[in-house]
């Protein structure tokens, strides 16, 4: 059914399709209309078996979705930013235990200093948990990807992050497919625990192991994910003949085909980047796309074989390995069969900052001509951070940082750009 | 002790049998089909309280419940010591997560129950003082206050005994831990505020709160037996000494337990919604001193020369228990 609706509620409502069983939440901005629009779904009887927690923390979200899951239920939250740091132990806990929760990260930046925009900061400082981590582009795709997490960590006994970027997904509506209940039905079967909690059958969950067999008990965890990039595009297209899209996968390649340059990104940018990329292509640019989908696992394979042919490659990422660069970018490195030296990195929209197309298209022409450094912070105002170093330099107590830009900046409403 | 007709220690002897008693003041621990829900070979040091109170508490829940019972564990001792991958002690559904999120575990347990119809299955949270009143905290106080139908189980040993014994917010003050060392002007730990759990799980107004030591198995199984019967947040705080972390010889666990109790520094009683409903009487008073000085995490106190002063401030938070309960009938 053909819906104008929030991207929060999307996801709420293909949830509630899924069947949830256990649902713990904790506000935090992106995420609270998702899990607002499911605990009014439940107290309505919309839900009649599931139940609905408020919970104190996002640590305790995490923690009582461990319980539900390791007791048989399919559970499932929401979170994004400091949350997702707050419950970070728990996030590991769950996919060492191999508790297929799913959780919706509407990606948000990480302070100090506080700021509730999006980029990837969140869920990519979660990138080593163990988790599968799926990245929507759009809201139906996120919507989608919900459908397809539960059926992947329940076949695989796994945790799975579906990310989607905070506002600018989660806040917009837009025209999505909701599916049927029949259709969901069909293709989700029951949750069937590999191990449950029952006095009929006693099991210890949870013991601990010393270094006689961990490195087993991880690689083990390394082998399921290395089993689900042989698993997910099968389901993808399974998926595709259920309900009649192409979402989830691994990859997607757009106007890759005779590509020079091809530009790697995950989420929702990808739209504004094809249309930079759609524009430059007129000009008879030979530039494509490759989206990540799937980032964790990493599809090694699928990257190398999407970037064989290009000559330079720009990753544009929305964090930032500080002290490094690029945190995507590394990994594409790895998977791009020719020199390392040809992989770019662009570090964009952190913190909300807008990226936008003019932007786009002049660091993409800077990769043809060859002058794209290895690593570019798109739309710095350079002048400003100058002044912030020089007064560092100046002075040993020159004050906090994020005010003192703030001030520089004179008072200007809070703007994207 | 409401529960129990005939008073022991008129035999001379605790451990006189079941056949004083009728069948159903017997003991769960002296019935032969005692579940041992924490098996025998399990690594706990000899002596230790908290595998006793384990297993008092978990055998008779499982009894109260028909066999119906998982456990959730915060890391600790007794996690680590029931556990040793690929061994387990337990002879129930049982979990470990993490250290600080044992209530909240025990909440999805519950939640996953109670959505699959199968709400005679009941569920416990467990874990050490530095679980319960430090890091798990936040856990529990969401628990109580969302009333969720979990029996949290507190294996109080007054330090965090797993890592090494260092201080927890229920470490009593003077106590030496190896981050309160029994050097200096004022060695041990401080006098603080303290941080009385019980009283706090009374604050949230659950359903039923009770403390118990391991010295009066009666009183703790059935303090655990009636929580059974009650649905909603329940808090049992069990005193389980440590011999290794409070320097008492391992066979003396009992008796330092029973010295608690009787010098009014551990009050035992139960509450019901916030009020307190039964006390355990204390026979007859005695001196903080007998229970202090059987342990070495107390040795400074009784040195050369002895601190006096010290003794009688833990003397005055004996007495103040004694006021605020009633413990001694006048
Ligand atoms: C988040 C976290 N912090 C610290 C630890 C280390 N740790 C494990 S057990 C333990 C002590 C447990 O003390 P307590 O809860 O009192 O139980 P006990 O061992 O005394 O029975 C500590 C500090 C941990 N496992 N996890
Ligand atoms: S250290 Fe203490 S609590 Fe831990 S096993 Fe030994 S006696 Fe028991
Ligand atoms: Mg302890």
């Amino acid at each position: 059914m053909l819906k104008q609706i929030e991207g929060s509620r999307a996801v709420a409502a293909a949830v509630a399709l899924c069947r949830p069983e256990v649902i713990c939440a904790y506000p935090i901005s992106p995420q609270t209309h998702i899990v607002e629009a499911l605990g009014e779904a439940v107290k309505a009887g919309g839900l009649p078996h599931c139940e609905f927690i408020n919970v104190e923390s996002e640590f305790a979200a995490m923690s009582v979705a461990i319980g539900a899951s390791a007791a048989g239920a399919r559970a499932y939250t929401a979170t994004a930013s400091q949350g997702l740091l707050f419950m970070a132990e728990a996030v590991y806990n769950a996919s060492g235990l191999g508790l297929p929760i799913v959780m919706t990260v509407a990606n948000r930046a990480i302070g100090a200093p506080i700021n509730i925009w999006n980029d990837h900061t969140d869920a990519m400082s979660q990138r080593d948990c163990g988790w599968i981590q799926l990245f929507a582009e759009t809201n139906q795709e996120a919507l989608d990807l919900h459908i397809q997490a539960f059926r992947l960590g329940e076949e695989l006994s796994l945790p799975v992050m579906v990310c989607m970027d905070g506002f600018i997904l989660t806040h917009a509506y837009e025209r999505v497919d909701l599916p049927t209940q029949a259709q969901v039905d069909a293709w989700l079967p029951p949750f069937e625990p590999r191990q449950v909690l029952d006095p009929a059958e006693p099991v210890s969950i949870g013991a601990m192991v010393g270094p006689e067999a961990f490195m087993e008990v991880r690689y083990l965890a390394h082998a399921k994910q290395m089993r689900a990039l042989e698993l997910i595009p099968g389901w993808a297209e399974e998926f595709r003949r259920a309900f009649g899209r192409d979402t989830g996968g691994l990859t997607h390649t757009y106007r890759t085909e005779d590509a020079e340059v091809i530009v790697v990104a995950l989420g929702s940018v990808l739209g504004t980047i094809k249309d930079t990329v759609d524009a430059m292509r007129e000009g008879g640019t030979k530039i494509g796309v490759l989206g990540i989908t799937c980032f964790r696992p990493w599809p090694s394979a699928a990257v190398r074989a999407a970037l064989a042919g290009a000559r330079r490659v720009v990753v544009l990422e929305k964090s930032l390995a500080v002290g490094l660069g690029g945190i995507v970018s590394s990994s594409v490195r790895i998977s791009y069969p020719g020199s390392p030296a040809a992989v770019h990195t662009v570090i964009a929209g952190l913190g909300g900052r807008a990226i936008t197309r003019e932007a786009l298209a002049r660091v993409f022409a800077e990769a043809f001509a060859g002058t794209l450094p290895p690593l570019t912070f798109l739309d710095l105002d350079r002048a400003l951070v100058e002044r912030a170093l020089a007064r560092e330099r100046e002075q040993r107590r020159s004050g906090p940082i994020a005010e003192n830009i703030l001030r520089d900046l004179g008072t200007v409403a809070s703007r994207a750009g | 002790m409401p529960f129990q007709s005939v008073k022991f220690y008129q035999t001379g002897t605790f451990t006189v049998g079941n056949r004083l008693l009728a069948p159903q003041e017997r003991s769960v621990q002296s019935n032969m089909r005692r579940t041992n829900s924490l098996n025998s070979g399990h690594r706990a040091c000899q002596g230790c309280g908290e595998a006793l109170g384990a297993r008092y508490a978990i055998d008779a829940a499982m009894d109260a419940t028909g066999n119906r019972l998982i456990a959730a564990n915060a890391t600790g001792c007794l996690e680590v010591f029931s556990t040793p991958y690929p061994e387990t002690s337990w002879q129930i559904p049982w979990i470990h997560s993490l250290f600080g999120n044992a209530a909240a575990v025990a909440t999805g347990i519950a939640a996953a129950l109670r959505v699959k119809g199968r709400s005679d299955t009941r569920v416990i949270a467990q874990g050490g003082d530095g679980g319960t009143t430090d890091i798990g905290f936040g856990c529990l106080s969401g628990m109580f206050e969302r009333n969720d139908d979990v029996l949290y189980v507190c294996y109080d040993n007054e330090a965090y005994m797993n890592t090494g014994v260092q201080r927890s917010s229920a470490t009593p003050p003077a106590a030496r831990t190896a981050t309160t060392a029994a050097v200096g002007p004022e060695p041990g730990n401080v006098f603080g505020q303290g941080k009385d759990l019980p009283r706090i799980a009374m604050a949230h107004g659950i359903p039923y709160v009770a403390t118990a030591t391991v010295a009066e198995l009666r009183d703790l199984e059935a303090k655990v037996c009636r929580a059974m019967e009650i649905r909603g947040a329940r808090y049992i705080h069990v005193f389980v000494p440590c011999p290794l972390g409070w320097g008492h010889a391992s066979e003396d666990t009992i008796r330092i337990s029973r010295l608690a109790k009787e010098t009014g520094l551990f009050p035992v009683f139960e509450a019901e919604h916030g009020e307190v409903t039964s006390v355990s009487k204390i026979r007859r008073k005695l001196p903080v001193e007998d229970y202090l000085r059987p342990q070495r995490r107390y040795a400074h106190l009784f040195g050369t020369p002895p601190r006096t002063e010290v003794v009688a401030r833990i003397q005055a938070i004996a007495d103040r228990n004694v006021k605020r309960y009633g413990l001694v009938d006048e």
